[in-house]
């Protein structure tokens, strides 16, 4: 290259560099290397978007930028990490995790460093209830909020003797506790035979699948995923636990934990999940083919909740006006956006969105697993009495 | 249950018996004869799975066994040569921080090469279907399973007993020196069992196929099984390790049959627990002999001299005058530098002067912070007053747990310390009402007085120097002293009137009580406090940063502890792969300072 065009260049390159230097940073953390099945997708879900909103000239004038850290999946870690990103980066939003106990942790320092919060993956109820602040809000439908959206399927079926088996920590442990105290209310004779709790990741199918055999129960809830569900579904179906059983299992839809299933996917199953192929609503389909066409791959729910994540942050910065973390969490409480899911909204009461998800039964079709029946559970229609919320966030 | 319940449980716990034999046998195998406690040893389970599902559809599922098999029967020989045949004349317990270095290597090396998803696997062909037994259906290949545990067990018993190979083998597992001078070839002994133990361990992680898939989180989570395993049973004992596999096996089925599924959770460290307060040696363990030779007997070591002190202080006034620079992260993280330092020259103290190996430090770490959680938030105690008392929790569990402990040696007492982490972190997990569950308890942030970060990190600098200075110093007292002579010659200090367990068990509180001390430093700093903090992988990072240091140093742990923390920061922020990356570097400290980085110092120092 000669001089000349060097100094033709000048310009433009001190215009990016001013660009740069005013831009807005999110504070990206996450579990990247201990859940990489459900993050490697969520990550490039919130980095289309990132690419989208600066296409479009960033916000408020100024370029988004996100400054990403692996959070090495300890809450310990994760609040450095966090301090790391606040403190040396400047960043002005923070935004990911995965596990509960990160989430709040996280959280829990949002709220002492007063910075804005926003947890994507977290299932924990108590994220946006108990332990709920000011600068914390929450993406992906609850523990609760996908409980209740199984339980009328539940109802309808009137079967008397339920069985459960979940993941021996809070997201089953609460998933256990909404799943009967609603299908209580819902059915009242309903009676619960059976409880198997194994520890996470760690299921001895064949005893756990024999031991619910033993107690006859005419249908099952089943809240666990990963590598715990695919053993409980191939030692099930081996022994025949299934035959003539209905069960329900919270997230089995995912294609995070259904696609391994292959040809072992249970039919007739109720559960939670994201029929990626068949949505066909044009905001579901423009999403769609951004994300293939940029990473030549499916979307997976962590695609979407990564995706609308960053969008979420980007809408309340253009609403707040400003980076100032009161503003925007002011901003962010009400805020309606569209997602590929469809219009949500971030709720004022408890900042948990009214992402929904898409409840549906399973079925196999080439041999791997795809959702049927399916429809989308609205969010916003989920929920506990505003009082009842009032009360667990203590304002 | 009725009869039928119990005779199918009965038979899930001969299969599970038999998935945890193979797993563990390996690892009996390898330990018997080369002493190396091998903590990759799940991590080459875990290769043997996703090579079997990998190559079962183009070989089909029978061949993929045997060539998984195989393939990680070489990985395993090329790990000995490569690695562990340069650290057998290493201070002991360094060959485990190579094999740390290795699941960090071969787990992202598994990530790499076959991605994040988990892997179902095929079913095997000829066994997919079920049986009917007693009238319920019982999967075929479970059948298979308890018949190829007992085959293998006899094949290894063969293999052992009536081969020239398996005789050389006995001998170097009874005493090697021997052997050594009676002109066996040990290098290639050891080659052969590392081989061999890998191979076992790539065959039951190819055969556990068609029953889990293949995922990133077996490794550890087969480690710990196969630990278990091996020392209920007894070191280097095989017909000890099918027992205890068969132990677990059917107890946990049973516990599960009878619908007491929430006991699984550390259900494996309570067995153990029980059996070794009972059985010192395992089951069918004998008791250890000596390893003769350089690395058992450590030169005693000396406080520091008036030249020592001066560089401490220097160093003490430097970290004072760091908030000057008005960088908060570097605060943050010199805080975090700190807690472990102390953490480490606890876990140092029992395990340096005393030779007191504890694979499960973090209890008493996890038990000051739980205490300095609760008393805050559950008792209403002001800041200062839980940070106070919080070190009281982890006395109280040290006194009780130490107790136990001390009775025991070497691997054995280390495995204890374990399964007794391994309960606390179960209580501390599952007791939702008080300890919050999985989650833990969540704002736990200092008084306004120390709210900002340099204030807090002042806070952390004068307890935690102040409290490793008093470690090193009762090094130098009596109570150090004694314990140096317990830990070189158990007989003779008894002889000379040395009360041998009790000074032991002093050593042990005292390292808990100040593990503790940290704990409640932490706590405070993070604002919130859940099981992590007493977890296996927390204790294996206070090992790491121990022997990083080195082991028979005075200042080692402490610097081990501030690398290693600054490690894990600065790559996990530049490398997508940066548990490999630390893997890499730990490796290449351990292959370059066998004797830890400040024992390197000093030879160089004071040759």
């Amino acid at each position: 290259m000669t001089n000349w065009k060097w100094v033709l260049a000048l310009p433009l390159l001190l215009a990016n560099a001013a660009g740069y230097a005013q831009s807005i940073k999110i504070g990206e953390l996450n579990s990247y290397k201990v859940f990489p099945a459900f993050l490697e997708p969520y990550k490039k879900g919130w980095q289309l978007a990132l690419e989208e909103v600066n296409a479009q000239g960033g916000v408020l004038g100024r370029r988004l930028e996100v400054v990403s850290r692996d959070d090495g999946g300890t809450p310990g870690d994760a609040v450095r990490v966090a301090e790391e990103l606040i403190s040396r980066e400047k960043a002005q939003v923070l935004m990911g995790t995965f596990a509960s106990n990160v989430g709040l942790a996280v959280a829990n320092l949002a709220q002492q460093r007063k910075i804005v919060f926003l947890a994507a993956e977290p299932l924990t109820d108590k994220i946006v209830w108990e332990n709920g602040n000011r600068y914390t809000f929450r993406l992906r439908p609850s523990t609760y909020m996908q409980v209740a959206m199984l339980v009328p399927e539940a109802a309808r079926l009137k079967k008397k003797r339920w069985a459960i088996v979940y993941p021996n920590y809070e997201y089953g442990q609460s998933a256990t506790e909404s799943f009967k105290k609603l299908l209580k209310a819902a059915q009242p004779d309903v009676e619960f035979v059976a409880e198997q709790a194994p520890p996470l990741g760690k299921i001895d199918a064949g005893a756990v699948v024999q031991a619910l055999a033993d107690a006859k129960p005419d249908a099952i809830f089943s809240s666990l995923f990963a590598a715990d569900l695919q053993k409980f579904v191939r030692e099930g179906n081996t022994r025949g636990l299934f035959a003539e059983r209905t069960v329900f299992n919270l997230l089995g839809g995912e294609p995070e934990y259904l696609d391994p299933l292959k040809d072992e996917t249970p039919q007739g199953w109720w559960v939670t999940g994201y029929p990626w192929s068949e949505i066909k609503t044009p905001e579901h389909q423009r999403f769609r083919d951004a994300y293939e066409k940029r990473w030549n791959d499916y979307p997976r729910v962590g695609s979407v909740v990564g995706y609308t994540a960053l969008h979420a942050i980007a809408e309340g910065l253009r609403k707040a006006g400003s980076t100032n973390a009161d503003n925007l969490a002011r901003a962010l409480r009400g805020l309606k956006m569209q997602s590929p899911f469809g219009p949500i909204t971030w709720r004022a009461i408890d900042h948990q969105s009214t992402m929904g998800a898409y409840v549906g039964q399973l079925a196999k079709k080439d041999g791997r697993g795809v959702m049927v029946n399916w429809r989308y559970a609205d969010g916003a229609k989920f929920q506990p009495a505003d009082a009842e919320i009032r009360k667990l966030r203590k304002e | 249950m009725s009869g039928s319940a119990i005779l199918l449980q009965f038979l899930n716990g001969l299969a599970t018996a038999s998935s945890l034999y193979l797993l563990a046998a390996g690892l009996s195998l390898i330990f018997g004869v080369s002493r190396i406690v091998n903590f990759a040893h799940g991590s080459l389970y875990m290769l043997g799975m996703y090579l079997a599902v990998w190559l079962s559809p183009r070989t089909g599922f029978w061949a993929s066994v045997a060539v998984a098999a195989l393939l990680v029967a070489a990985a395993g020989a090329a790990i000995e040569i490569l690695v562990l045949r340069r650290l057998y004349k290493a201070p002991e317990l360094l060959q485990l921080l190579a094999t740390f270095a290795l699941v960090l290597l071969l787990r992202d090396f598994a990530l790499w090469a076959w991605g994040p998803q988990d892997m179902l696997g095929p079913r095997a062909p000829g066994f997919a279907d079920a049986v009917t037994i007693a009238g319920s259906r019982f999967p075929r290949y479970e059948l298979l399973l308890i018949a190829l545990g007992p085959l293998v067990f006899v094949a290894l018993h063969l293999a052992l007993t009536r081969t020239r190979w398996g005789t050389l083998v006995r001998a170097a597992t009874q005493d090697r020196e021997m052997a050594g001078a009676l002109g066996v070839n040990q290098r290639w002994l050891f080659t052969g069992v590392f081989a061999l133990g890998a191979c076992l361990a790539g065959l039951g992680g190819a055969l556990a196929v068609p029953r889990e898939p293949a995922s990133l989180e077996v490794d550890l989570a087969a480690i710990s099984d196969a630990f278990v395993v091996v020392v209920i049973g007894g070191l280097g004992s095989m017909p000890g390790a099918f027992l205890a596999a068969l132990l677990i096996g059917e107890v946990k089925a049973f516990c599960i049959g009878l619908g007491l599924s929430k006991i699984t959770l550390a259900f494996e460290f309570i067995v153990m627990a029980v059996v070794l307060v009972l059985r010192p040696w395992g089951l069918l363990g004998k008791p250890m002999s000596l390893a003769r030779g350089p690395a058992s007997i450590e030169p005693p070591l000396h406080s520091l001299g008036r030249k020592g002190w001066l560089a401490i202080l220097a160093l003490v006034v430097v970290l004072a005058l760091a908030p000057l620079a008005g960088r908060e992260y570097a605060l943050i993280l010199l805080t975090d530098m700190l807690v472990f330092a102390l953490f480490a020259a606890s876990l140092h103290f029992m395990m340096g002067p005393g030779g007191l190996a504890s694979f499960g430090h973090a209890a008493y770490f996890g038990l000051g912070a739980y205490g300095a959680a609760l008393l805050f938030l559950r008792f209403g105690l002001p800041m200062e007053g839980a940070l106070v008392l919080a070190p009281l929790f982890a006395l109280a569990g040290a006194l009780v747990f130490g107790w136990f402990c001390v009775r025991l040696s070497g691997v054995y007492l280390a495995m204890l310390t374990l399964a007794f982490a391994q309960i606390a972190w179960s209580v501390a997990f599952q007791w939702d009402s008080v300890t919050g569950g999985s989650n833990g308890l969540i704002g736990v942030w200092p008084s306004g007085w120390l709210a900002s970060k340099t204030a807090y990190y002042y806070a952390a600098l004068v307890i935690c120097a102040g409290a490793i200075v008093m470690l090193w110093r009762l090094i130098d007292t009596p109570l150090g002293y004694t314990l140096r002579a317990v830990r070189d010659s158990p007989l003779r200090a008894d002889a000379i009137g040395i009360d041998v367990r009790r000074v032991q068990w002093i050593g042990f509180v005292v390292a808990g009580t100040f593990a503790g001390v940290a704990g409640a430093v932490y706590a405070f700093s993070k604002g919130s406090i859940s099981p992590e903090s007493l977890s296996v992988g927390r204790s294996v990072d206070a090992l790491v940063m121990v022997l990083l240091g080195g082991v028979q140093t005075l200042t080692g742990p402490v610097w081990g502890a501030a690398l290693f923390t600054w490690l894990e920061d600065a790559l996990s922020r530049e490398f997508g792969y940066w548990r490999a990356a630390i893997g890499a570097v730990v490796l290449l400290l351990v292959l370059v300072f066998p004797k830890g980085v400040a024992g390197h110092l000093k030879e160089r120092v004071a040759p």
